[in-house]
């Protein structure tokens, strides 16, 4: 390739980072405030790491039983997140998410229905009442298709009034985004390049949405695609914008364990949640055994109850396969380091026992077919082997709650996975999609108000001067390591050393690998052209994953204590001091700080939601006797 | 468990190209696109590839093996003899970007023909109640995940660029099938238009679509079968033809 390098230059009020669910609900709203909007994706549209999601989309709709409602959901959140949750979060995502589900249904989704003809909903670890939406276990793909089509909707309504189908909104798909630009401390636009051809891309704009998802492959057994690189929570930091408590990782207790090429692609929690039991290979119904105090009043304690629940819900307690996912996670890791695992490392998870073939065909389409195509196994007739997989990061960029803005970034929004706060220490499986839903829309919204009220800034021809030479760096090095090799080194320190139980040795002992890392990747070489090159787009990744890492690893180790996704093996219970505290990781040019910051107190009318006796669990006596703000 | 197996892999971008034979470990259980992942990783650094999920859900790592439309990720190495030489190539009906990579956006162009779901001008939200036996028929079409599968094997345009104009393919006829069913759509003649627009008359039911679909969508049988009898149905019944001159009653088709 020629020394000259071309660049496109774009022009829009909004640039959304991120085609899955967040990003595209984030579009659709800032064009109906009718700006112009720009949606960037590393994939082509349609394939965001959304179409995974199975299960459900949580909204208290009351449509299977009529006791649900916004103030049940805010509760079950809160309960599931240990009481981390930005309480002002859950609240707005409790309150909207019915909405944002109706909303669905008139662009076209076609959800599955009660005998009524309304909106079935299914019942989910960690949720009192069915609440899950839900197509069969395909509900992610429902999602992201019915807003792609409302996006080309959108298109064909701006090409009838004016005369260009991308006049208002123009997808970019294959683009790599490697940094944020900013002038005078506000927002300017973002750059990066064309995977296809290693064009470079500027696009100036008053407003950035990050839409981009998790940080599953920073981690070797994840459930995420390759797309989940923590791209959005890097520039973030590297923007001066702040990440909150990234030491919380979900590991979802069900993924694939053989073969081994499928490792951690997610096994849904529907199976669970239609009625799959958990056994240990002496056969041994084990999650009865790991039922934590907190929630000893919600779950049954024997196999006749569980059993009795699926029939009558009023009158049970839950089954324990059913308490939210960290609990299962690490009951089931006890359990294979017990000896008591399957052959491949994980535990048995079986369906076939209490539903007919049928029905587990029609409820769990998907993963009969993952199963048989992928490992041979007939989940209508035998159980599947399962175990942790690294699924969802907690931790994200601090916003603020009602306009979805980057605390301390004028100009820069965040929602969906890459938000921090609103799950807590742990998130309940359904409350992705509606996070994605009622945020982005909020991003959307307080992008465009910010646009409204705001004067554009130009960018320099230092940024962009800046930004054209990192990326052209990776090809002007010579013998420098291969970057497909340091990922993996990146991944075996993360699951070793930051995994699912942690410890403050191990916790230093990764922190020194990840600067080591750090210091090599500044000699990563590539080979080949710019021509649609994996290795080349692996460079920029990863020094995005190498951030996350840092900053989950340095979050980990101050935080003392166990808590939803951060377990300390020498700190194993809760403590209520660390519950009043966000671990802040923020980005000084070399190395990730974290500090502390208090988390802001529930006011009195939701702190009054709750059973005075359970908030005892959780917070101090000070807190206890104030009673909210 | 290990061993090696031979791979035939196209390398090459819109202007050249050629096959490139490759040695590469196999261990048991994997899917093509481990190997080709393998390969990647070890000997050609800048082999170019689409995927995303590597779970069958996402449609994005679509290629040809053998000669065969197929997803790599959801095609097991072990279908293979021991001895085969697999040969993996870019999808034939679109243009080449690099190696297995090519450019779709023909699908993306279609996808902006199809007039969009239009529902009932005074719907509110929360209030639509349909029975689950009438959303199945358009869910099934939902289930696509734009694999394109179906579009690089329909010999309508595999072969055939000149066509590609005025033939929407498979997926489209699906999604418009889908959209025909959906029980809120209101817009009419969505069969006339697929007929008169979108190339429906061009597919002569040969079935390599439904033959190749991941997803087991039953593509001609349930989309293009229906839509071509009803509006061969109409167009050629005389006194429904009659019947729709006279009572102005084109909006059932």
């Amino acid at each position: 390739m020629s020394e000259k390098i071309q660049m496109e230059r774009h022009n829009f009020d909004v640039v959304v980072i991120g085609a899955g669910g967040a990003g595209l609900r984030a579009a659709v709203e800032a064009r109906s405030a009718g700006l112009r909007v720009a949606i960037i994706c590393k994939s082509l549209f349609g394939k965001a790491h959304t179409v995974m999601a199975e299960g459900g989309v949580a909204a208290s709709m009351g449509n299977v039983n009529e006791n649900d409602g916004w103030k049940v959901h805010f509760r079950d959140t809160m309960r599931g997140g240990k009481f981390l949750n930005h309480y002002r979060m859950a609240e707005l995502h409790a309150k909207e998410s019915p909405d944002r589900v109706w909303e669905l249904e008139l662009w076209g989704a076609l959800f599955d229905r009660t005998k009524e003809g309304k909106i079935s909903q299914r019942n989910f670890g960690g949720h009192e009442y069915p609440r899950l939406a839900h197509v069969g276990d395909r509900t992610g793909l429902e999602l992201i298709r019915t807003m792609q089509q409302k996006i080309v909707a959108m298109q064909q309504a701006d090409k009838k009034e004016h005369g260009d189908a991308e006049s208002y909104i123009k997808v970019f798909a294959e683009v790599t985004i490697t940094e944020v630009l900013k002038e005078n401390g506000k927002v300017s636009g973002v750059y990066g390049y064309k995977r296809e051809n290693g064009v470079e891309v500027l696009f100036e704009a008053q407003a950035v949405i990050l839409a981009t998802g998790g940080v599953g492959k920073t981690f070797k057994i994840t459930s995420n695609s390759w797309e989940g690189t923590g791209d959005g929570h890097a520039l973030a930091l590297k923007a001066g914008g702040n990440l909150v408590d990234m030491e919380f990782l979900q590991f979802h207790p069900t993924g694939m364990v053989w073969p081994p090429s499928v490792r951690g692609i997610l096994v849904t929690e529907s199976v669970r949640g239609e009625g799959g039991v958990l056994t240990n290979n002496k056969g041994e119904r084990f999650m009865f055994k790991y039922i934590p105090d907190v929630f000893k009043d919600k779950y049954a304690d024997n196999e006749a109850e569980a059993d009795r629940w699926y029939l009558d819900q009023d009158n049970n307690r839950r089954p324990p396969e059913l308490l939210p996912r960290d609990e299962v996670a690490r009951a089931i890791n006890t359990e294979v380091k017990a000896g008591r695992g399957s052959e491949h490392g994980g535990v048995f998870l079986d369906v076939s026992k209490r539903l007919t073939e049928e029905v587990i065909k029609k409820r769990l389409p998907s993963m009969w077919h993952q199963f048989y195509e992928l490992a041979g196994v007939d989940i209508t007739k035998e159980a599947m082997e399962v175990g942790p997989t690294c699924h969802y990061v907690m931790g994200g960029v601090e916003v603020d709650p009602d306009t979805a803005a980057a605390v301390g970034v004028p100009g820069l929004f965040a929602a969906g996975e890459v938000a921090g706060g609103m799950h807590g220490s742990n998130r309940l499986g359904g409350n992705s999609l509606s996070d994605l839903l009622v945020f982005g829309r909020r991003a959307g919204a307080g992008a465009a108000s910010y646009v409204k009220q705001s004067q554009p800034v130009k960018v320099s021809e230092g940024s962009i001067k800046n930004a054209a030479e990192r990326i052209a760096a990776p090809f002007k090095r010579t013998g420098g390591e291969n970057p497909y090799s340091l990922h993996q080194e990146l991944q075996e320190i993360t699951h070793n050393l930051v995994g699912i139980i942690r410890t403050k040795s191990e916790l230093n002992d990764a922190i020194s690998k990840i600067a080591d890392i750090r210091m090599r990747i500044e000699n990563v070489t590539v080979s080949g052209d710019r021509l649609f090159n994996p290795g080349f787009h692996l460079s920029f990744d990863l020094d995005n994953m190498l951030l996350v890492a840092e900053s989950t690893a340095k979050s980990a180790i101050v935080r003392e204590e166990s808590r939803g996704g951060h377990t300390r093996d020498d700190f194993p219970t809760m403590d209520p001091k660390w519950r009043t505290l966000n671990n802040i990781s923020s980005f000084n040019g070399k190395e990730v700080v974290v500090k502390q910051q208090g988390l802001p107190s529930m006011p009195k009318e939701l702190f009054d939601l709750f059973d005075v006796h359970e908030l005892e669990k959780y917070m101090s006596s000070d807190e206890m006797a104030k009673g909210g703000r | 468990m290990a061993k090696n197996i031979k791979l035939r892999i196209w390398r090459g971008d819109a202007n050249t190209g050629k096959l490139e034979d490759v040695s590469v470990e196999a261990n048991e259980g994997e899917v093509v696109l481990d190997v080709i992942h393998r390969v990647q990783a070890t000997q050609m650094g800048d082999l170019a590839v689409r995927w995303n999920c590597k779970a069958g859900k996402c449609g994005s790592c679509s290629m040809e093996i053998n000669g065969k439309p197929r997803l790599a990720c959801m095609t097991q190495v072990a279908n293979f003899k021991e001895d085969e030489t697999i040969t993996i190539t870019p999808l034939r009906a679109f243009p080449v970007i690099k190696d297995l990579v090519t450019d779709v956006s023909f699908n993306y162009k279609k996808a902006m023909e199809v007039e969009s779901f239009t529902p009932p001008a005074d719907l509110k939200p929360g209030q639509a109640r349909m029975q689950q036996i009438d959303v199945e028929r358009s869910q099934e079409f939902r289930k696509c995940i734009e694999c394109f599968l179906c579009q690089d094997t329909c010999h309508v345009i595999r072969d055939h660029e000149e066509n590609k104009k005025s033939f929407a393919g498979p997926r489209f006829f699906i999604r418009i099938a889908e959209l025909d069913m959906h029980p809120l759509d209101m817009l009419k003649n969505r069969k006339k238009k697929a007929q008169e627009e979108h190339g429906l008359g061009m597919c002569n039911i040969t079935k390599c679509c439904t033959e190749v679909c991941p997803e087991h969508i039953r593509i001609t049988d349930n989309a293009i079968i229906p839509m071509k009898e009803r509006v061969v149905d109409i167009k050629y019944d005389p006194v429904r033809w009659l019947g729709s001159k006279i009572r102005k009653r084109e909006g059932i088709l």
